[in-house]
C-alpha cells in the first residue's frame, strides 16, 4: 500500500527539523494548526510570533527579523498570502529579504471549503516577483527536504502545500530533492508530462493508462517553479518533442505558464496545458474539484495524445 | 413583524439543530460561531430585516453582510426559517453543486449578499452598500456581522475609520464577541484590549449586550435603530458563547472548525430538545 501524506505535515515536520538553528523563528496568523506550525509553536514559543488575523502584518514582521539576522517562516492559507501580495513585493522582494512564506491549502482539492479559500493564482503572483523562489511540492517527504534547504538559500521563497493526503512517491529518496531541479519520476519517449503539487500523481496515473494504450510518457516532479529547471525541460523536448503540463492552479500563470515562457526562446516543442481552465472553484471534495475542473489523470491523458498529434 | 422573546427562542433552537445537522452531515464546517451567533441572526431577520424572501433580490432590500463566512451554517439556518431557500437546500451544504457553499456565496445562494471566505471584508462592502443607499436616498441599512478574531484584520480598521469619517449612519455592526478565534482563545492569539473603546475612540455609537439573551438582543437591535444612532455608524458588542447551547461545544476552540462524530450527533439532539435521551 502506497502511504498517503499531506504535504502540510512535511512543512510542520521540517520546521521541527530546523529548530536546531537558532536563528529559526516561525510566524503565525492564526492558521497553525491548519499549515501545521503548531508543532513549532508547541517546542518553541519563544520563538514564534503570533500576530493575530493579520497576515499583511506578519509579513513585515518577517521581513524585520531577516532584516535583523534572523530566518522567518510565515504561513497561513495560500489564498491569505495573497493579501499581503503587497507586503512581499514592496517589503520583502524588493530589499530581497530571506522570508520563507508557506501557503498551505492550495488549489481547488482543498475541497469544501469552496471557492473563496481555493487558491488558484498564488503560484502566478508570487512568480512574477523578482528574487522570489516558488515551489509546490507533491508529497510530504519533498516538502519537508525542501523546507529544509531554505535556510541555506538566501532570498525569499513561497512554497505552497495542499490540505489533503496524496500518494507518497519519495519514501526514503529525499536526497534526490534539490530546489531548482525537476525530478524525472518515470521514463518514456513519446510524451513529457511536467506536473507538480497534488496532480503529480495523478500525472503518474496518466502515464500508466497511457502505457497500456501504447504509449510511453515521461513524467516530471517540477516542484520549483522559479527559477524553472530550463536544462531539464530541453532534455525532455529533445527525448519526446511533445510536452504537457499539470497544474491545480488556473492555466493561466502558473506552471505551464513557466514552461511556455522557457521553450518559445529555447528549444520548442508543442504544449498542452491542464490546469484549471480559468474559472473559480466551488465546494466539493478534493477528488470531485479534480474532476469539475477537468485535471484529473484522464484529462492528463487526453492532453498528453493532443500533444503527441501536433509533433 | 412582532414575535414574542418565547417564539424568537423556539426560531433559534429550531436553527440550532438544523446547524448541528449540517456540519454532521458534511462532517467538515464551522457550528462553534454559527451557535454562537444564532440568537443574534434570528432576532435580527426575525424582527428587523426588510427584506422579501419571494424577491430576494428586491434593490430596496437591508442588507446583511455575514464577514465571518464560515459560519454559514447559522445563516443557511435562519435563511431556511426565513423562507429563502428550503429545509431540504441545507442539505447541499459543502455538497458539489449545492446553494449552501461552504462560506456564504451571493453568487449561489438566494439571500446572500455578499460572498465571504476572508476575512476583514465585509465590513468595508457593507460600507458600500450603505453609501449606495445614501446616493440613492433610500431608507435602507446595512447590517454586517463580524467576528472577533476578525478584528484583527488591519482592514476592519480602515473601513470603521472611514464609515465614521462619512457618518454613515445606516451602517450597523454586530459583533460576536465570542472570545475564541482559530487556534485558540483570542487572548492567546492577539490580545485586543478594551473593545469598546477602541469602536468609540474610532467614532461609533457603542452598545454592549449578552448575545444569548433574547430581550437583551431586542435592546440592542433598538439601539442600533434609535434616530439618535443613526447620525454614524454604530456597532452592538454581543458577548456570546463560541459553541453556545451545545454542552460540549461551548468555549472549546476544538469545535471552532470541526464536526461532531455521531455520539456528539446524538447528544446535541438530546440538548436541543429534538429526541429523547
Ligand atoms: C483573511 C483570513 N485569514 C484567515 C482566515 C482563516 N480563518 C477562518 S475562521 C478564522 C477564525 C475566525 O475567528 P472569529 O472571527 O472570532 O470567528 P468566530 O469565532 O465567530 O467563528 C480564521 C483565522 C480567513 N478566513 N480569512
Ligand atoms: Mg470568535
Amino acid at each position: 500500500m502506497t502511504r498517503m501524506a499531506a504535504t502540510r505535515d512535511g512543512y510542520g515536520q521540517a520546521l521541527l527539523d530546523l529548530a536546531d538553528n537558532e536563528k529559526v523563528v516561525v510566524l503565525e496568523a492564526d492558521l497553525g494548526k491548519s499549515t501545521k506550525s503548531l508543532h513549532f509553536r508547541k517546542a518553541y514559543p519563544d520563538r514564534t510570533i503570533s500576530c493575530g488575523i493579520g497576515e499583511q502584518n506578519m509579513l513585515l514582521v518577517g521581513a524585520g527579523l531577516a532584516a535583523s539576522g534572523y530566518i522567518p517562516f510565515a504561513s497561513t492559507f495560500a489564498i491569505f498570502t495573497e493579501r499581503a501580495f503587497e507586503q512581499m513585493r514592496n517589503g520583502v522582494a524588493r530589499p530581497n529579504l530571506a522570508v520563507h512564506l508557506c501557503g498551505s491549502h492550495g488549489g481547488t482539492h482543498t475541497g469544501t471549503d469552496g471557492s473563496s479559500a481555493q487558491s488558484i493564482e498564488d503560484l502566478a503572483v508570487f512568480r512574477t516577483l523578482p528574487n522570489v523562489v516558488v515551489m509546490h511540492p507533491c508529497d510530504d517527504v519533498s516538502t519537508r527536504a525542501l523546507t529544509m534547504q531554505l535556510p541555506g538559500l538566501g532570498k525569499p521563497s513561497y512554497m505552497r502545500t495542499a490540505r489533503n493526503k496524496t500518494p507518497v512517491l519519495y519514501d526514503g529518496r529525499e536526497d534526490e530533492i534539490q530546489i531548482g531541479k525537476g525530478v524525472v519520476l518515470r521514463e518514456g519517449y513519446d510524451v513529457a508530462i511536467i506536473s507538480c503539487g497534488v496532480l503529480v500523481s495523478e500525472s503518474l496515473k496518466a502515464a500508466e493508462a497511457l502505457a497500456e494504450e501504447g504509449i510511453n510518457a515521461t513524467v516530471v516532479d517540477m516542484h520549483t517553479l522559479k527559477p524553472i529547471d530550463g536544462e531539464l525541460i530541453d532534455s525532455l523536448v529533445a527525448q519526446c518533442g511533445a510536452l504537457v503540463t499539470a497544474e491545480d492552479h488556473n492555466v493561466i500563470g502558473g506552471l505551464g505558464s513557466a514552461v511556455a515562457e522557457y521553450i518559445v526562446s529555447n528549444s520548442f516543442a508543442p504544449l498542452e496545458m491542464v490546469g484549471v481552465p480559468d474559472r473559480f472553484g466551488e465546494s466539493g471534495q478534493a477528488d470531485e474539484m479534480l474532476e469539475v475542473m477537468g485535471i484529473s489523470a484522464p484529462y492528463i491523458a487526453n492532453a498528453a495524445k493532443e500533444a503527441i498529434s501536433r509533433k | 413583524m412582532s414575535k414574542t422573546i418565547t417564539e424568537l427562542e423556539e426560531i433559534a433552537r429550531k436553527c440550532r439543530v438544523e446547524i448541528v445537522k449540517m456540519v454532521h452531515r458534511a462532517q467538515a464546517g464551522h457550528p462553534g460561531g454559527s451557535l454562537s451567533e444564532i440568537d443574534l441572526l434570528t432576532a435580527l431577520y426575525a424582527t428587523r430585516m426588510r427584506v422579501k424572501a419571494d424577491e430576494p433580490n428586491w434593490s430596496d432590500r437591508d442588507r446583511f453582510i455575514l464577514s465571518k463566512g464560515h459560519a454559514s451554517p447559522g445563516m443557511y439556518a435562519i435563511l431556511a426559517e426565513m423562507g429563502f431557500i428550503s429545509h431540504e437546500d441545507l442539505k447541499s451544504y459543502r455538497v458539489l453543486g449545492g446553494v449552501c457553499q461552504g462560506h456564504v456565496d451571493m453568487k449561489w445562494c438566494p439571500g446572500v449578499d455578499f460572498s465571504a471566505g476572508s476575512l476583514g471584508m465585509g465590513l468595508s462592502f457593507g460600507m458600500g452598500c450603505a453609501s449606495a443607499a445614501r446616493i440613492d436616498k433610500s431608507e435602507r441599512r446595512a447590517f454586517v456581522m463580524i467576528g472577533d478574531g476578525e478584528m484583527q484584520e488591519g482592514s476592519v480598521w480602515e473601513a470603521a475609520m472611514a464609515a465614521a469619517h462619512h457618518e454613515l449612519g445606516n451602517l450597523k455592526v454586530i459583533l460576536d464577541r465570542n472570545r475564541i478565534q482559530n487556534d485558540d482563545f483570542c487572548k492567546e492569539q492577539m490580545r485586543m484590549f478594551d473593545i469598546p473603546a477602541k469602536w468609540k475612540a474610532f467614532g461609533w455609537n457603542v452598545k454592549e449586550i449578552d448575545g444569548h439573551n433574547m430581550a437583551e438582543i431586542m435592546e440592542g437591535l433598538d439601539f442600533l435603530e434609535a434616530p439618535e444612532n443613526c447620525q454614524g455608524p454604530s456597532i452592538l458588542i454581543a458577548h456570546t458563547i463560541k459553541g453556545g447551547g451545545i454542552s460540549y461545544m461551548e468555549n472549546n476552540p476544538s469545535f471552532h472548525g470541526a464536526a461532531p462524530n455521531d455520539e456528539q450527533f446524538h447528544q446535541a439532539m438530546v440538548e436541543l430538545g429534538e429526541v429523547e435521551a
